[in-house]
């Protein structure tokens, strides 16, 4: 990785990043303590969680059912703390 | 040199005004700005001359300084030429946004109409803001009087904008000393003059729908250090582009300009160094004291940031003593901010002239030619190093 990296006399003026969209491939996920851990039995496909997630780690399926994105995800509990079923419950990561 | 008054109009203006008019001249696109004493009239003119369609430009007025800067980056980057102006508590405010401007190379020109910091509450001049905005990656201008205000203030936009560059300006007016004394001076007869010298400005990158980029991202421990060697040697590589803008102006004008300007320097033994109006007072006093024998002369910057070394160094050559004047004050630093540029730039000269560091004119209080007497009597006691001038108590 450290290969990649480019020296300063490389840069572009101000490190503008001029390819958009970039983003998808930073992995925020890695920067959680605490995982949201869907139980489906309780979802009443409200979609609660996919509104309220400040990032785009809640995916919302075809029939409104969702799915949590791991490599988006920092943990931040929104989900969990939102959801009025309490179908969403945060697991520390490790254990 | 020879002003071109064919294309000049010689006028009254208080600093301010002027400022006000350069920047209209400058036919400047997005202006943001929150009125300060002693910066207001800048504002207030600027946004008359909006208003009665003078200036074809989108003033946005803004509920407060840290507002003004942030909208005027946003502007900048969006490819346009853009203007601020604020003072003292203002570029406090502004202070996060001054190092995001500079970091993403955006050619603001800001006017500031130099202002002590509170506390007490003071809106007379000091150096503090400008001062404080030394680190910041912004070049800096003192202009030391009204017309050399509104001549910087057109110089800083070719500057600021030049390809080579490409770094936000300060022009620095002693507030109410300049901001608020009228003075004459020349101005151009209009924007049309003006283009000649200041074309219009031709962004390196800007925010294109049609090409999105990114500015300001993320940069951690991976990158921060790169883009600040990369920023320092952008800053640093300037000089040579500063200075043949400031030459072409000045034959553009008539009025020579360069980092700085002496005054009987050249077979002195005693030399003063000030930055803004003072320099007018102390070139009375210098070719006062002339008449008594003392050997003195004068140095002035017009160019603060980046520091003139080289110019300074061959400036001071041959001075048995150099007396620093700061108009502001660095607690706990053994000497005020100009004086530890000046004992940087010198310290690995083989000859170097001794030097005193005088504080004076704090929160505006005066400095003439009697404070001036007293400085010259402070700076002949043995084994003086700092000092303070007109201040009641020493």
């Amino acid at each position: 990785m450290a290969d990649d990296l480019k020296t300063w006399r490389e840069l572009p003026v101000a490190m503008i990043v001029d390819q958009p969209g970039n983003t998808v491939e930073v992995e925020t996920g890695t920067w959680r303590a605490l995982r949201p851990v869907l139980d489906p039995s309780k979802c009443i496909k409200c979609l609660i969680c996919w509104v309220y997630c400040p990032d785009l780690a809640i995916e919302r399926l075809e029939d409104d059912s969702v799915k949590i994105n791991y490599y988006y995800c920092k943990g931040c509990g929104i989900c969990a703390e939102e959801c009025p079923t309490k179908a969403i419950q945060m697991v520390e990561e490790g254990v | 040199m020879e002003v071109k008054v064919e294309r000049q109009i010689r006028t009254g203006l208080n600093g301010d005004e002027a400022v006000a008019y350069a920047a209209y001249h400058a036919d400047v696109d997005v202006i943001a700005a929150y009125p300060i004493t002693p910066q207001t009239i800048i504002v207030e003119r600027l946004s008359e001359f909006v208003h009665d369609g003078l200036l074809d430009a989108e003033f946005i007025p803004v509920e407060s300084e840290h507002s003004a800067l942030s909208a005027v980056v946003g502007a900048a980057a969006s490819g346009v030429r853009t203007f601020t102006a604020t003072a003292s508590q203002g570029l406090a405010l502004m202070y996060e946004i001054l190092y995001i401007a500079s970091s993403l190379r955006l050619p603001i020109v800001m006017a500031l109409a130099d202002r002590a910091l509170s506390a007490l509450i003071n809106i007379h001049c000091s150096h503090d803001d400008a001062y404080a905005a030394r680190d910041s990656g912004w070049i800096e201008f003192f202009a030391e009087n009204v017309q050399e205000a509104y001549d910087l203030v057109i110089a800083a936009f070719r500057v600021a904008e030049d390809k080579n560059i490409s770094f936000p300006a300060i022009v620095n007016l002693d507030g109410f000393i300049l901001s608020h004394s009228i003075e004459p001076l020349y101005i151009y007869e209009g924007q049309d003059v003006v283009r000649e010298f200041l074309p219009r400005r031709e962004p390196i990158v800007k925010l294109d729908p049609d090409k999105p980029i990114t500015i300001g991202a993320l940069a951690l421990q991976n990158y921060y250090i790169e883009l600040k060697r990369a920023q320092a040697e952008a800053f640093e590589a300037t000089p040579p582009y500063i200075r043949k803008i400031l030459r072409e102006y000045s034959e553009f004008s008539g009025r020579k300009y360069d980092f700085i300007k002496k005054y009987m320097i050249d077979d002195a033994d005693i030399g003063f160094l000030v930055l803004g109006s003072t320099a007018g007072t102390m070139r009375h006093v210098v070719r006062k004291w002339r008449e008594k024998g003392r050997k003195v002369g004068l140095i002035s910057l017009t160019l603060y940031r980046p520091f003139p070394v080289d110019d300074f160094r061959d400036a001071v050559k041959g001075l048995k003593k150099l007396v620093i004047m700061d108009r502001s004050y660095s607690f706990g630093s053994p000497y005020a901010q100009l004086y530890m540029d000046v004992a940087a730039t010198l310290y690995d000269e083989p000859e170097k002239p001794d030097l005193i560091n005088v504080i004076y004119g704090l929160g505006g209080r005066d400095f003439n030619e009697y404070t001036a007497e007293e400085m010259w009597e402070k700076i002949n006691r043995p084994g003086v190093k700092k000092i303070w001038v007109g201040v009641r108590g020493d």
